[in-house]
């Protein structure tokens, strides 16, 4: 029985998504896609421009409900619920345009995404209860220390739009993790990094990958970013798969590089 | 000692207040003006909530004060009235009874913000101003409709409760409920937004999509903000009509409303001082804008010009209060505060008090 249950655990993807497709109206904006996703890899997608890749990130996140297809999160179907419900089933995503709290301190930001495990209600907090105490106390204590490893803590107390691009990319992810995720989705991280902050977040994402125990899933359009980090690669263009691969054999795949390139290079 | 500083000055002030008032060293018109500013801190600093925090656009807020002072008269003329036959309750237990009456008034109005809440939280930004001024023209023609609260005759009969109240101990009881609850207001409301739970209130106004990734539940969020602007609003309203000592339902029709709006914005969205120093100059402006002499005054160069013009300050008010806000709005459209707090503007003040 234990034996059976510990190759069960084992065996449980991450994320498996079965037959995922979504359609606006009459455009298929992504069709028949299929991914398994085992703790601890860290997955790349890339495709060109409008190729689908946010739409299978708003799909996971729990943003968009399918047309048609299966996700599973830890084998937990999230067909129906809020993103919030699926945040807590242990997914965090980041976005590809930096969506920070831009009034609230860094810490706060922090603190409030680590609001469904807060576990008080209102009247706890108007009463100030000894289990609101607690909590709050641990909220806080979590942050910091999160913003510790992530030496940031010298910022808590400024507001995020006066932090430099580079550091306010590093606390949306700081702030995507703060939730405890098994699956953290990276929508985009190097967007906009000019090549020193690239290598910069090469070494950040391959730290949180050792040091957080997560699966990451990551969209990126700086291949050289992609190439180092991952060890899975998938490409969809038009909302199609069109290969799957280690970056090698990615980087050779003849449908791969017409898409990206034109037919008529070769 | 810094800890309690506010807490002793607040104590000291509302005692000196009251014993002002006992002793007739402050007559019934102050006391009545200074009641309603307490009322008005209470409108501004929960439609606040809304419309500050959440940055939602509600503008119906007088129909949650007319639910609350509705329940609460009909309660309290139930318990202490003579007019739906005989008292329910023993009038030694009206100081009891009296705030669980505003409180239930409170809580029936928070329950009646659902119906505004639900509907247009589904949708987005002006949905919400539209329903909620729809649901303040409902609240009010289904009470006109009622006859046996009056209909638009309006209802009376709160006195009694009040008069009961100075049976037991002739004092100044209206001001002394009117500063505890304006007190509690700004207690619950202060809490519930420094608290993490209701940060996500302020996550939900400036980034609503990373709220809801981010594992706010924003709908649950925004219906509870509601019903705590609404409930305390409610609250307001039980209070002015045990004030007033009679009620109509056209004294909350959407110009109560605009006024609490104008002093949320007048005082700047999102700043809890902002919204408690906006209710006390706007109600002070008002009662200083009545008085013919003042008016009179303002207005000397014009009226040297044109001897023959004899304006009435009433419509002159009126005039010149707009405008304020049309200069304040041109010159500092953030308002008086903008989002930050007393603290923030005065960084000395926070060495002398704590505020949580």
């Amino acid at each position: 029985m234990m034996a059976q249950t510990q190759i069960q655990t084992e065996s449980t993807p991450v994320l498996e998504v079965r037959g995922l497709t979504q359609r606006f109206g009459g455009l298929t904006a992504l069709n028949d896609f299929n991914v398994k996703l085992m703790p601890g890899e860290l997955f790349g997608l890339i495709g060109p421009n409008g190729a689908g890749k946010t739409t299978v990130f708003n799909l996971v996140s729990g943003f968009y409900q399918p047309t048609e297809g299966q996700i599973l999160i830890d084998g937990k179907t999230t067909a129906g619920l809020k993103p919030h419900k699926v945040t807590t089933l242990g997914v965090a995503r980041t976005f590809q345009n930096i969506r920070l709290w831009n009034d609230m301190t860094v810490l706060d930001n922090i603190r409030v995404a680590q609001h469904s495990q807060l576990g008080y209600g209102f009247f706890h907090a108007i009463a100030r209860s000894k289990h609101y105490q607690a909590r709050e106390e641990q909220v806080a204590k979590e942050a910091e220390e999160l913003l510790d490893v992530f030496d940031l803590k010298r910022f808590a107390e400024e507001l995020p739009k006066n932090l430099p691009y580079g550091t306010q990319r590093k606390l949306e992810i700081a702030r995507a993790l703060s939730s405890h995720p098994k699956l953290l989705l990276l929508d985009e991280p190097a967007a906009g990094l000019n090549s020193a902050d690239a290598k910069d977040l090469i070494r950040l994402i391959r730290w949180i990958h050792e040091t957080f125990d997560v699966t990451i899933w990551m969209i990126e359009h700086h291949m050289d970013v992609m190439m180092e980090l991952a060890t899975q690669i998938k490409v969809i263009d038009f909302g199609e798969t069109l290969a799957e691969g280690n970056p090698e054999q990615i980087r050779n795949h003849p449908a791969v590089i017409t898409a990206y390139l034109g037919d008529d290079v070769i | 000692m810094k800890r309690y500083s506010l807490n002793i000055l607040l104590v000291v002030f509302a005692i000196g207040l009251l014993f002002a008032a006992h002793f007739r060293i402050i007559d019934g018109y102050i006391q009545i003006v200074v009641m309603t500013i307490g009322i008005n801190i209470m409108m501004s600093t929960s439609l606040n909530l809304v419309n500050g925090n959440m940055g939602e656009f509600t503008c119906g807020h007088a129909a949650f004060m007319c639910v609350g002072a509705y329940i609460s008269s009909i309660l309290s003329v139930f318990c202490f009235g003579t007019k739906f036959g005989e008292p329910l309750l023993p009038a030694a237990s009206v100081v009891i009874v009296f705030p669980i009456i505003l409180l239930i008034g409170g809580a029936v109005a928070a329950i009646s913000s659902l119906l505004v809440s639900v509907p247009s939280f589904k949708t987005r930004d002006d949905y919400l101003a539209i329903i909620s001024i729809a649901v303040n023209y409902m609240i009010i023609s289904a009470i006109e409709n009622m006859d046996f609260v009056g209909g638009s005759r309006g209802f009376q009969g709160m006195k009694d409760t009040v008069w009961a109240m100075t049976d037991i101990f002739d004092g100044p009881w209206m001001l002394f409920w009117v500063i505890n609850f304006t007190v509690f207001t700004v207690w619950v409301i202060r809490r519930f937004i420094s608290s993490t739970y209701g940060k996500g209130v302020n996550a939900i106004c400036q980034d609503e999509v990373a709220a809801e990734i981010m594992s706010v539940n924003t709908n649950k969020i925004k219906i509870i903000n509601f019903m705590v602007a609404a409930g305390l609003a409610g609250c307001a309203g039980g209070l002015y009509a045990h004030m007033i000592g009679y009620v109509n339902p056209q004294s909350f029709n959407i110009l109560k409303s605009t006024e609490a709006l104008v002093m949320v914005y007048l005082g700047g969205m999102g700043s809890l001082s902002g919204a408690i120093i906006s209710a006390i100059i706007f109600t002070g402006l008002l009662e200083v804008l009545r008085s013919q002499a003042i008016i009179d005054g303002l207005i000397s160069p014009v009226t040297f010009m044109f001897p023959d013009w004899e304006p009435s300050a009433g419509v002159i008010k009126w005039v010149i209060i707009p405008l304020l806000l049309i200069i304040v709005m041109q010159f500092r459209s953030e308002g008086i505060m903008g989002n930050r707090e007393l603290g923030d503007v005065f960084p000395k003040l926070k060495k002398f008090y704590r505020f949580k």
